[in-house]
């Protein structure tokens, strides 16, 4: 198992005929996911490497079976991608594209909720399950196929991670970016949902980043839904003061939304959280072997 | 994208939110012939983007032309600084209005709540502190209600808000309706913030916004031309406004190691981890995903006109970034503008054996590879530290 993409992902990419998506989308092909679609208005009919373009994401899925849509738009037109995808009865959707209006993706994410949709991102590097699909824009490189699961705000510095564990003889069960904007489809908690379910996983990685109390609320999940062991990363100690978060949002969250705030929070739930990457990788390792 | 306090309440007036009648100014002669067209009483008020701006003395009332003319002559070219000792932030701006005639004063702010995923109002009849300070002294008394995305906020909740808040009875319409077309102004213009402190009831009765602080989605700004090409609170630092320039996110911080990775996350694990080795970060510069040559020469020529930098690390995990195309930024660099300080590089992920026999081939002086990351961090500090001695 895996969890988000693997063997029975059917992809349809929005945006493919441009240069960033038919770049991603053909690398994500050539990795082994089955991409049977692409979709850009008014180029249906095309073919970009021999996948069939579509005007619509409704056609996509009826002549292709799409089940999973990767949103590779420029962000004007994200949004109103989203929509066509949940509409059109798509049950994932994987948004690639920064910069979508905070407001607009307000929109997105209850109407995603209301349809039972699965939204990842936006402004978020996709999801890898190793040897199994890749969606988005990690390069699979850098990680094995194994027991760890890994979800995640940051890309590059998941891309440390998993070199380290790879480095460290471990591999992955899924990698999932949720993204680093104020509204994401998936937070930490619903993809530590996933890994807790998930047979292949064995121990959760999580990297976070200042912002926000999603860390927090992760922490507060995880002591009472998650039984498997969990190991934290968080970015930002050094960060400067009043440059992350106004001073209204501290408030709501109840927690300041800095990296000590977080870490705190988590190991008062009895998650270790690595001092660096290379820490948390060990971290990774010791634990698993523990388990082992 | 902050808005400046004139900024926020000329978008209020546009959207029917009450607010004070004022003009701007950006000299002398200019604020006295508002005043005169104001009348007095009227208050002169300096335009930065920091709080405490009263107590830093950049809020004065005028009685007469005389005093007008001196609050103006003292307040603008003022140098302010923000409570935590953010700034100096320099008054280019003010703003007249009519003084009110204050019966009490309240707090009320929208924001986007990230985990509610949803807008949340807040009121309070505690006025003239901010949000933290009302939180800490009596949590009770900021009355909060999460408003339904799509179904804006209803005259009928605003009221209730405004009860849970304790406002007075006879003050309650009129606050909800001003909180109703506040969230009308904050969907419409895209806002992520809007903090009205202090919200006045007047002595006449009525509820205006004395003040205004207004945050727009940056991300949304394509479809408000009209507030895209507002002024902007001025850069100040010069790395900063050369950074902004190159289109680099850089923020500007206090110690002497020039840092630049690529992704923010990745970047700001990576200042950690110099301060973890002992070491004071000079700066924070994301050169983003898929930064091509010509970005990494800009990057180095921020991080080096910083007077304060005694050597520089860059740090890089390539995935979409392709570790050759830094590389051959650093040589490209080299050729045109004096590094002058050790630079540590730490190239890793895509391409990074053929960026390192770039480097290698290039010889440049003063550069060291290292392997990892925690490698490169001590490696830094032990070389910020010679040249600080040095």
């Amino acid at each position: 198992m895996s969890i988000i993409v693997g063997e029975g992902t059917k992809l349809v990419v929005s945006g493919l005929t441009g240069r960033e998506g038919s770049f991603h989308g053909l690398r994500n092909r050539d990795y082994g996911t089955d991409v049977v679609a692409g979709v850009t208005p008014k180029k249906g009919g095309q073919e970009v490497d021999g996948i069939p373009i579509y005007d619509t994401i409704a056609e996509a899925r009826a002549e292709r079976g799409a089940n999973t849509s990767m949103i590779f738009v420029p962000a004007r037109f994200a949004a109103a991608a989203m929509e066509e995808a949940i509409d059109a009865g798509i049950e994932t959707v994987i948004t690639i594209t920064e910069g979508i209006p905070v407001h607009d993706m307000l929109r997105v994410y209850w109407k995603a909720r209301e349809a039972g949709v699965r939204v990842i991102g936006p402004n978020c590097p996709g999801v890898l399950s190793p040897g199994k699909a890749n969606v988005g824009i990690i390069p699979a490189q850098f990680f094995e196929r194994g027991a760890i699961g890994v979800v995640s705000k940051s890309g590059t510095l998941t891309y440390q991670i998993g070199n380290e564990l790879k480095q460290a003889g471990l591999g992955n069960s899924s990698i999932v970016g949720i993204g680093g904007d104020p509204i994401v489809g998936s937070d930490f908690i619903d993809v530590l949902e996933l890994y807790e379910r998930d047979e292949e996983t064995e121990l959760i990685v999580i990297v976070g980043e200042i912002g926000g109390d999603a860390e927090e609320r992760a922490a507060d999940y995880i002591a009472e839904r998650v039984s498997k062991p969990v190991v934290a990363y968080i970015a930002g100690f050094t960060a400067p003061p009043g440059k992350q978060m106004g001073h209204a949002g501290a408030i709501i969250s109840g927690s300041s939304g800095t990296a000590e705030a977080k870490k705190e929070a988590l190991e008062a739930k009895g998650v270790s959280v690595g001092k660096s990457p290379t820490e948390t990788a060990q971290l990774a390792a010791e634990a698993i072997g523990a388990k082992a | 994208m902050d808005l400046l306090e004139y900024q926020g309440k000329q978008l209020f007036a546009q959207h029917d939110v009450p607010v004070p009648s004022g003009e701007v100014a950006a000299d002398v002669e200019s604020a006295v012939a508002a005043a005169e067209r104001i009348g007095y009483p009227c208050v002169v008020k300096a335009q930065v983007q920091i709080g405490g701006r009263g107590k830093a003395g950049g809020i004065k009332v005028a009685v007469s032309q005389e005093e007008a003319r001196e609050h103006a002559d003292a307040i603008l070219g003022m140098d302010i600084r923000g409570p935590r000792g953010e700034g100096p932030f320099k008054v280019h701006q003010v703003w007249i209005e009519r003084a009110s005639e204050i019966e009490a004063e309240w707090y009320a702010s929208l924001i986007l709540d990230r985990s509610a995923k949803k807008p949340l109002a807040m009121l309070s009849a505690m006025g003239g502190m901010n949000v933290e300070e009302i939180a800490e002294k009596d949590p009770g008394a900021l009355a909060r209600r999460h408003v339904e995305p799509g179904e804006g906020f209803g005259a009928e909740q605003a009221v209730a808000l405004a009860g849970d808040a304790g406002i007075p009875e006879q003050a309650r319409g009129k606050t909800a309706e001003l909180l109703s077309r506040l969230y009308g102004t904050f969907t419409e213009s895209d806002a992520t913030l809007i903090e009205v402190n202090p919200l006045v009831l007047t002595r006449g009765g009525e509820v205006i916004a004395l003040d205004s602080k207004v945050t727009i989605d940056n991300s949304a700004l394509f479809r408000h031309p009209e507030l895209a090409k507002l002024e902007k609170g001025a850069v100040e630092d010069p790395q900063e406004q050369m950074a902004k320039e190159k289109g680099l996110t850089y923020v500007k911080l206090d110690g002497n190691i020039g840092i630049l990775g690529n992704g923010a996350g990745l970047c700001m694990s990576t200042l950690d981890v110099v301060a973890q080795a002992g070491g004071d970060p000079a700066n924070f510069l994301d050169a983003g995903g898929g930064s091509k040559a010509d970005a990494i020469v800009d990057a180095l020529e921020v991080i080096t006109s910083d007077p304060k930098v005694d050597a520089i690390l860059f740090n890089i995990f390539g995935g979409i970034t392709r570790c050759d195309e830094i590389a051959k930024g650093i040589i490209e660099a080299s050729t045109r503008i004096e590094i002058g300080v050790p630079l540590v590089v730490r190239l890793d992920g895509t391409n990074s054996e053929e960026g390192l026999g770039l480097l290698a081939d290039a010889d440049l002086p003063n550069l060291h590879v290292e392997k990892t990351m925690l490698g490169s961090a001590s490696r830094v500090v032990e070389l910020a530290k010679a040249g600080a001695a040095a």
